[in-house]
């Protein structure tokens, strides 16, 4: 077909091959969006050269645009296409000289968020209250200054018991506004209140005890856990401690179920089903019989860990809790009958629980409020004790 | 209470080991505290004979001995004037560790001359005092025989720890009896034949029936008191209790082998007829530790007609204590009340190994036995001749009888033990049970109140061990929650503020009077505090996170961020009690942020960060943060603790306070030591109110308002003293239908602006109903809120 053009059109053919090839050398070689775009408008601008050839098509012949009418669009074609693509690449340079010229040196310290901490005495609370939520005992809670009925008289602990010994329980002065309205309060006869029986600090959780058999009907399962206070402070000692208290109240219970439930407690806050207990025949006034509770330890690393088998290399039994069937009388002390209703409680330190687990040799600092020591024997704040996740954690910022 | 393997199977018939024996008495409820054999101790200590002794060539006072110790001869260096030949002595073998100074023996030279060992004193020993010489053993002792043997200490000294309900334990014959029961051998018949008695018995006499129910008294004449035997003072020097003569040392004797306390009395020391009788105020005596003792009244004492010679129970006097010229004793058995004598020894902070067993409660039916044994032992050891014996009084021994159901064991105690095995157990305690399970307890066995008590004779003796484990039943139905609202928003706000970056804090409960002082002072104040430090209930939390704080800055900490949960303690409780309040203390010290590259220099806490943790707190806690007013912090109890222009209170209407922020007042601060800044918060959780409508999960619909909000913003001139809230809160109010929030976004005091008066500038939202805001809507508004902000004297900024 080209070749059956006529030979008048040559000469206009090679033109168009020429100017294309000039305009493709000039894009290529725009160093600059601005020189561009100065062969774009020398182009394709209004006044420009290609658009000028497009302009002259509608003088030509059929037969003329049949031929150069093919050759006008390529140019016109190519000549754009050149230029998108040459605008690509020179944008594509400025954006990298921007980018270049932006570059910041990102090994530079940030300021992270500062790690709180959840102190362990705290957690390992937590951790109690989700064992024992499992096994369906509630929180209950009492006060700290008590009076000397539910923290002695009602757990059967005579005027004249050794623990009452000024050595041991902290009493306090009565406030000298309460002392004015003591005048006008009604006197008690069971002797609960009121009177001359000083207040004192708790020296355990056990008043709870009273408190939950007053005001609530059995069956009960509770723990109390909270601070209590003796005056005793040595390597192994504080004035203040934190116990947690458990009672179980109900028709039928013996020392078998308060087995289990130490044996399920302890296995499940140490997260080991090798630990083993040996009840020990004790006495407390307010449980009858009473049993101290020993738990077998192993040496692992050279630490003392709770497990395994005591009688191993290293091994032995530590004593964590003191416990018993309650003391009839304490029952009827609260007003239920004792033939009817018996249960068992025991009585646990939670500082030590939370220093067996987590490796804590030093009982010093736990009150002190260093934060190098709370960063460090921490919890993070979402480490929530739960039972699916496993009630024990690794500390601040594990997983 | 200690006592050794030999004194124990003086009571116990047994073939046990020593390891049965522990491990029986642990099981039993004694636990075993601790076990000791001396002989370990001695061991490379041999008996040896000085064959020849020469001068030290180098040394005056040295002594070149060549001693057989078994082995033929060996060079020894002594310095003992009494070292001689034909002298047969303890020889310590190189190798062997000296108890008195734990130096390990060697061979060394001693001034130029080789030793091979040494001959020990006494005293290096640890066997007595006596350190002028070397030991001197009979001519006829075995040389090269272990001494210990030789010296029969090859006897184990168990310490256990008897429970204050066993009494009977606090002698060896009560261990005894328990270890018996438990199966480990039978007990020996106790001998306690009375040596006759000649003449009347001692004048003696009870006007105190109630602190002494019975004195019984046993007069001996014309003893020699000196140094005891030698195996009564190995067995006391074992136990840790030091000889001192004859007649003392049989009543420290009787004391721990059968738990009755005795005290004896030099008769010439006495005048007229001994009495048990209540002490008058005043009265005073020089006990035998050497101290003297103010009495009260009603305290029971013995007494003569010239003057108190015996805190009753507690502790002997020193003026008619027996010496070495003690000629004629009396012998006192008396049975005092357990809770007189409890009283007595707590008023004078007196302890004695008498008073333990008496206020415990010694045996009353022993008295007759324990006398008769006594002036034997008195005696048999320090001849005499011994008067009948005075009997004033009756000690108390209606039998104690229980009902006793033996399936009790099974429903109490948890263990199926057969009625027939009960029975048996109860008996070799000493209990008498009869065809139809009535039990009498055994007068030793005060303790012993009930049932439950029986039972756990029963279980202990049988084996607690052996009670099986039975699990609990699963509650029936849902779980429901087990923690108490208190104790959920303790967590909440526990772990939100443990989010924000701080620290959990426990301090003590009891703080100093001036840390409480610095807070409006404590309520409680501790009677018997173990120090000045430690001697009030705080009133607040922020007391002892400031002097932790304190610790911490001290230590070089740059930024410390203190949080503790826990109780402030107030005055005002039911019925005279305590008010305990759950509250969140929060203390902001050193630096919010260290100097960096991008933040510049440090900065110090100011009292909007204080806020900002208060306002996340209580959001967290579930408090109405939106609906909070900010006040002054006087008015709360530690008022006077904060900075008076840079604190406030956030105020759930005027009276319902539930946090308390800002900086601390310079004089708190001093009184905790700290230097710069701090910034607090006190939350005090029991104030902020339960959720209304809790009761259910099911949320309100989700409608979010059809149309986009609007906002504007307006610039006021206001004077200085308006504040933020104010401003705020009238903006707010002027269009409560469309104007759902306004902030104040920038305040700017300086050029342009009026001196005392400051420019804020506040942006308001606004959220259109149904239909947009026209112009003429969006007018009135502004008009509006103009209107209210010049109510607080407010001008729209030019």
């Amino acid at each position: 077909m080209i070749s059956a053009a006529t030979s008048g059109t040559a000469e206009g053919m090679s033109d168009i091959e020429d100017m294309k090839a000039h305009y493709l050398v000039a894009i290529d070689a725009c160093a600059g969006l601005e020189a561009l775009e100065a062969v774009r408008v020398e182009a394709l601008g209004k006044q420009g050269r290609v658009t000028a050839l497009l302009k002259t098509m509608g003088k030509l012949s059929p037969d003329e645009r049949l031929v150069q009418g093919p050759a006008i669009h390529g140019l016109r074609e190519a000549v754009t296409q050149a230029l998108a693509t040459r605008k690509d690449v020179l944008e594509n340079v400025a954006l990298e000289a921007k980018l270049a010229a932006e570059r910041i040196d990102v090994t530079l310290p940030v300021d992270t968020l500062p790690m709180g901490s959840v102190h362990p005495v705290s957690q390992v609370m937590d951790e109690l209250a989700e064992i024992f939520a499992d096994l369906g005992f509630a929180v209950a809670t009492g006060p700290e200054i008590e009076d000397d009925w539910h923290n002695f008289g009602a757990l059967n602990i005579p005027d004249t018991h050794p623990a009452r010994a000024m050595q041991d329980t902290f009493y306090l002065e009565r406030p000298a506004r309460a002392a004015g309205e003591a005048g006008t309060a009604s006197s008690d006869d069971t002797g609960s209140a009121g009177g001359a029986a000083p207040f004192v600090l708790r020296t355990h959780t056990s008043p709870v005890q009273i408190r939950t058999m007053m005001q609530q009907k059995p069956p009960l399962r509770i723990i109390a856990p909270g601070r209590v206070y003796r005056s005793d402070w040595d390597a192994t000692h504080t004035p203040m401690f934190h116990q947690i208290e458990g009672l179980v109240i109900d028709k039928g219970i013996t020392l078998g179920h308060l087995k289990w439930t130490l044996e399920t407690f302890l296995r499940a806050f140490f997260e080991r089903d090798d630990v083993v207990l040996r009840l020990r025949p004790s006495y407390f006034p307010f449980t009858e019989p009473s049993a101290e509770v020993d738990v077998g330890f192993t040496m692992e690393k050279g630490k003392r860990v709770i497990g395994g088998d005591p009688n191993g290399p290293g091994g032995g039994w530590m004593e964590v809790l003191g416990s018993g069937m309650v003391h009839p009388k304490v029952i009827a002390a609260c007003g239920l009958d004792p033939d009817e209703w018996q249960g068992f409680a025991f009585g646990c330190g939670i500082d030590r629980l939370a220093m067996l687990k987590y490796g804590i040799d030093d009982l010093r600092p736990v009150f002190e409020g260093d934060i190098r020591w709370l960063k460090h024997y921490g919890f993070a704040a979402l480490d929530v004790p739960t039972l699916s996740a496993g009630v024990g954690s690794g500390g601040v910022g594990t997983a | 209470m200690k006592f050794t393997l030999s004194w124990l199977k003086d009571h116990l018939d047994t073939d046990a080991s020593l390891g049965d024996i522990l491990s029986a008495l642990t099981r039993v409820g004694l636990e075993v505290e601790g076990v000791e054999n001396p002989a370990e101790r001695l061991s490379g200590f041999r008996i040896a004979r000085v064959l020849t002794a020469e001068r030290h060539p180098q040394a005056d006072k040295l002594q070149v001995l060549s001693v057989d110790a078994g082995n033929g001869p060996l060079q020894v260096v002594c310095g003992a004037p009494n070292a001689r030949a034909g002298l047969v002595g303890v020889f310590g073998l190189p190798g062997a560790t000296v108890p008195a100074n734990g130096m390990v023996l060697r061979v060394a030279a001693i001034r130029g001359v080789e030793s091979n060992g040494m001959m020990c004193s006494t005293r290096e020993l640890e066997l007595g005092e006596d350190h002028d010489g070397i030991i001197e053993l009979p001519g006829d002792a075995t040389v090269g025989t272990d001494f210990a043997s030789y010296a029969q200490l090859d006897d184990p000294v168990i310490d256990v720890s008897v429970t204050p309900n066993r009494p009977d334990c606090m002698g060896v014959r009560g261990i005894a009896r328990d270890l018996a029961a438990a199966g480990l051998g039978s007990l020996k018949p106790l001998d306690a034949c009375a040596v006759a008695g000649e003449g009347a018995g001692p004048d003696v006499r009870i006007d105190d029936a109630e602190g002494c129910r019975a004195f019984y008294a046993q007069g001996v004449s014309g003893v020699k008191n000196g140094e005891s035997p030698e195996w009564l003072r190995r067995r006391l020097t074992a136990i840790g209790q030091k000889p001192i003569s004859a007649l003392v040392d049989v009543t420290n004797y009787v004391m721990i082998d059968l738990g009755r306390p005795l005290h004896v009395y030099d008769r010439a020391k006495l005048s007229g007829a001994l009495v048990a009788r209540a002490a008058k105020d005043g009265e005073e005596v020089l006990a035998l530790n050497g101290r003297t003792y103010h009495l009260r009244a009603g305290m029971t004492v013995i007494a003569d007609d010239a003057a108190v010679h015996d805190i009753g129970g507690v502790m002997g006097g020193e003026y008619s204590g027996v010496t070495a010229d003690t000629t004629d004793v009396l012998i006192e058995c008396a049975y005092f009340d357990p809770d007189a004598i409890a009283r007595t020894g707590q008023a004078l902070q007196l302890s004695s190994d008498a008073r333990t067993r008496f206020e415990r409660g010694v045996d009353p039916a022993f008295l007759d036995d324990g006398l008769a044994i006594a002036t034997r032992m008195v005696v048999e050891l320090c001849g005499g001749c011994p008067s009948e014996v005075t009997r004033v009084g009756e000690p108390p021994l209606e039998p104690r009888r229980y009902a006793y159901d033996p399936a009790r064991a099974e429903t109490l105690g948890g263990l199926a033990v057969a009625p027939e095995r009960q029975r048996a157990i109860l008996t070799s305690l000493g209990f008498t049970v009869d065809d139809d399970w009535q039990v009498t307890v055994p007068t030793w066995r005060p303790d012993i109140d009930g049932s439950a008590d029986l039972v756990e004779e029963v279980i202990r003796i049988e084996g607690i061990d052996n009670v099986p484990s039975v699990p609990l039943a699963r509650p029936a139905g849902v779980a429901t929650p087990t923690a108490t609202p208190t104790q959920k928003l303790e967590r909440r706000v526990r772990r939100a503020a443990a989010a924000r970056g701080l620290d959990e804090a426990v301090t003590w409960s009891f703080v100093s009077e001036d840390a409480a002082a610095a807070f409006g002072g404590g309520a409680w104040t501790l009677a018997n505090p173990i120090s000045e430090e430690l001697k009030v209930m705080r009133p607040s939390l922020l007391p002892g996170l400031l002097s932790a704080a304190e610790r911490n800055l001290k230590r070089g900490a740059e930024g410390v961020r203190l949080f503790e949960l826990g109780r402030r303690y107030l005055a005002g409780g039911k019925d005279g009690a305590a008010d305990e309040r759950a509250t969140l203390g929060l203390v902001l010290a050193g630096n919010a942020h260290t100097r960096g590259w991008r933040t510049g220099k440090a900065a110090a806490f100011d009292a909007f960060d204080a806020k900002a943790e208060a306002l996340a707190l209580l959001a967290a806690a579930g408090a109405p943060v939106d609906n909070l007013q900010v006040m002054g912090a006087d008015g709360v109890w530690s008022g006077e603790a904060w900075h008076p222009g840079q604190s406030g209170t956030l105020r759930l209407g005027p009276k319902t306070v539930l946090a308390a922020f800002g900086m601390l007042h310079p004089r708190t601060l001093k009184a905790f030591d700290l230097a710069g800044s701090v910034a607090a918060v006190e939350l005090y959780l029991d104030a902020i109110p339960a959720k209304r409508g809790a009761s259910g999960f099911m949320r309100t619909p989700y409608a979010p308002p059809a149309l986009q909000q609007v906002r504007r913003d307006f610039a006021f001139v206001v004077p200085e003293g308006v504040s933020a809230d104010a401003l705020t809160r009238a903006v707010k109010g002027a269009d409560k239908a469309s104007i759902v929030s306004a902030r104040v976004f920038d305040v700017f005091t300086g050029a342009g602006v009026e001196p005392g008066t400051k420019s804020v500038a506040l942006e308001i939202v606004l959220q259109p109903g149904e239909k947009s805001f026209t112009d003429a809507e969006l007018k009135a508004i502004s008009d509006k809120v103009v209107a209210a902000a010049a109510k607080q004297g407010a001008t729209l900024r030019g």
